[in-house]
């Protein structure tokens, strides 16, 4: 449905990305992942038409997006990342003229437009000016405003950046249900919001393809090196050979005893799952185990990983069931930072 | 073409949403009438000092005063206009609805269109304020229509030229005033293209002459319809309209 083909694009002598090959199938939902500034929005702007490419092609739905712009463009809705609302024409207003300009006949206009509003549920603020709506409501209308046409595509840049987590939710949610009838890019930096969303993740950094992978395979590369922090009671006794000795530990680290324990981090060896063992050895030590939790590789020690190891044998040994649960509160509190 | 108009629909309304169109329209009919009464004392006071020294009482009202204030019309539109097209691009681009209209399935020449006649549109209700003070002196006097009409039209074209390079302007940066400030010293400069012809060359004195914008506009005050001139406004708006084009593609490839 989506094929990006040897994209690559100069600013000048800079290349905001180079040499992107990917393919998305019909009714996936694919991920962008990347730090800012790794090229996603330009990989967008170029899929969408809006900038051409200075190599390679980007084709959607068998239309070469340079070769045959408006039938490419009439089947791609795109949700740039500030959503671009007129902030003087109300939601339905702003809704009816986009509809129009995509070429919805004017039969269709009004049910497409109530349809739109109601799945994405900004039919409350209807007759509200766009300008005046909270960011979680022209996040939507944005949203609501890339499915009026009802294309094959949608593009949808960091839809849920600067939204509260209950917005995110909701707006993940609202992806995951538009994905049965539409294929979906989706962009963003925040690891928990492709795990969730995404069946399949391409990574980027820096303009080129770092990985591309389904997030079940992703998360297991990162279990691989995982690091849990603990806060031991371990009355006046230096804990580190004691865990060290716990099978499956690669290496720890022990900071000075405080009023309140002493801080260790304890690495595992690649894909083991040490959190019970290592709980077993403080335990049965006799020491207090005050605080437990692993430390969640940032996006940027995941990048620094995947692009400085060569081997990609990371093999997901243990089902993280409970990531979907704890993740969520993790995610919010990244992108209301980044908002 | 339902493309265009919804795009020339928007355009117009956003004007009128907004303070603009009323601020324009009515400072503009304010101006128009402190023109249209200057130049009605000078017509009075010159007939009253025309029938002293034993001359006609009836002297032309569109030699003294239609044609006068035609050519001051068209500076206030020097002035105002420039104004108007500030915004047709800058602001998309400012506030980013420019990646919804060009990820949308138009042709950059659609939009382009699109917006010229909403402004164009906005030009024409403008002009048409006057067509009160035009009554009043055909309820009172007798000027001739023809001359009237073809003063008007050459207004309407020079107008539409206007907003072609308004829009050229525009299409080039995402600041509104840099793009009134240019559009205005770009027509200013066209307007007085002539005043070098008098010391240049006859060769040169011919190519300024003929691209200034104010020469071609004064046969139709006279009420000389000529398709040379008709023919130059209208290629000057079609080529302003491709240059925004090009420049809308140029910034597309530039990102």
């Amino acid at each position: 449905m989506i094929e990006v083909q040897h994209v690559t694009k100069r600013y000048g002598p800079v290349a905001a990305v180079s040499d992107l090959s990917f393919r998305v199938e019909a009714g996936q939902i694919l991920g962008l992942l990347g730090p800012n500034g790794a090229g996603k929005t330009t990989t967008m702007r170029i899929l969408t038409g809006y900038m051409p490419p200075t190599e390679g092609k980007a084709v959607i739905a068998g239309f070469d997006v340079f070769e045959s712009p408006v039938d490419a463009k009439r089947r791609t809705g795109y949700l740039p990342e500030s959503p671009p609302l007129y902030p003087d024409m109300t939601v339905r207003e702003y809704l009816t003229f986009v509809a129009r300009i995509k070429a919805v006949p004017s039969s269709d206009r009004r049910t497409r437009v109530d349809d739109a509003m109601g799945r994405t549920s900004v039919d409350d603020v209807a007759d509200r000016q766009c300008g005046k709506l909270s960011k979680g409501y022209r996040q939507r209308v944005g949203l609501a405003q890339t499915i009026l046409h009802n294309p094959d595509v949608l593009i949808l840049d960091e839809p849920t950046a600067g939204l509260d987590p209950k917005q995110i939710i909701e707006t993940r949610e609202l992806i995951k249900e538009l994905a049965g009838d539409h294929t979906i890019i989706l962009s963003t930096h925040i690891l928990p919001e492709v795990s969730q969303t995404c069946e399949r993740v391409v990574i980027i950094n820096q303009g080129r393809v770092v990985a591309e992978d389904t997030p079940d395979n992703l998360t297991g590369r990162l279990r691989g090196s995982e690091t849990i922090r603990l806060q031991v009671d371990s009355s006046g006794v230096d804990p580190t050979s004691a865990l060290a000795a716990v099978p499956g530990v690669a290496q720890v680290h022990a900071g000075d005893a405080g009023s309140d324990g002493r801080l260790v981090e304890v690495q595992a060896v690649e894909g083991a799952d040490i959190r019970r063992q290592v709980a077993n050895a403080v335990v049965s030590n006799g020491w207090g185990l005050l605080e437990m939790r692993p430390v969640r590789l940032s996006l940027e020690d995941i990048f620094l990983q995947l692009t400085t190891t060569e081997e990609e044998d990371a093999d997901a040994s243990v089902e993280d069931d409970e990531a979907g649960a704890d993740d969520t509160p993790a995610a919010g509190r990244t992108e209301s930072d980044h908002g | 073409m339902d493309n265009i108009f919804a795009i020339a629909q928007k355009e117009l309304r956003s004007y009128f949403v907004s303070p603009i169109a009323y601020v324009v329209v009515g400072l503009f009919a304010v101006l128009f009438g402190y023109f249209y009464i200057a130049s009605l004392t000078i017509l009075v006071r010159f007939s009253a000092q025309s029938g002293m020294f034993g001359g006609p009482q009836n002297i032309n009202i569109n030699e003294f005063m239609v044609r006068p204030l035609l050519s001051n019309t068209a500076i206030i539109l020097l002035f105002f206009l420039p104004f108007l097209t500030a915004r047709a691009y800058a602001e998309e681009k400012r506030s980013g609805t420019i990646e919804l209209l060009l990820t949308s399935p138009l042709s950059d020449m659609q939009i382009i269109l699109g917006k010229f006649l909403g402004v164009f549109a906005l030009f024409l209700m403008m002009l048409s304020v006057t067509a009160i003070h035009m009554g009043i002196l055909f309820w009172y006097g007798e000027p001739e229509l023809g001359p009237l009409l073809s003063g008007y039209l050459g207004l309407v074209l020079m107008g539409g030229s206007f907003i072609s390079v308004g829009l050229l302007v525009s299409s080039t940066t995402q600041n509104q005033v840099v793009a009134g400030v240019v559009t205005f010293s770009v027509l200013l400069l066209f307007w007085v293209l002539s005043w070098m012809a008098d010391s240049a060359g006859p060769t040169t004195q011919a190519v300024l002459s003929y691209l200034s914008i104010l020469e071609h506009f004064d046969d139709f005050s006279k009420g000389v319809v000529d398709t040379a001139h008709v023919a130059y406004y209208l290629s000057f708006i079609a080529f302003g309209l491709f240059l925004t084009a090009k420049s809308v593609d140029s910034e597309r490839w530039r990102g």
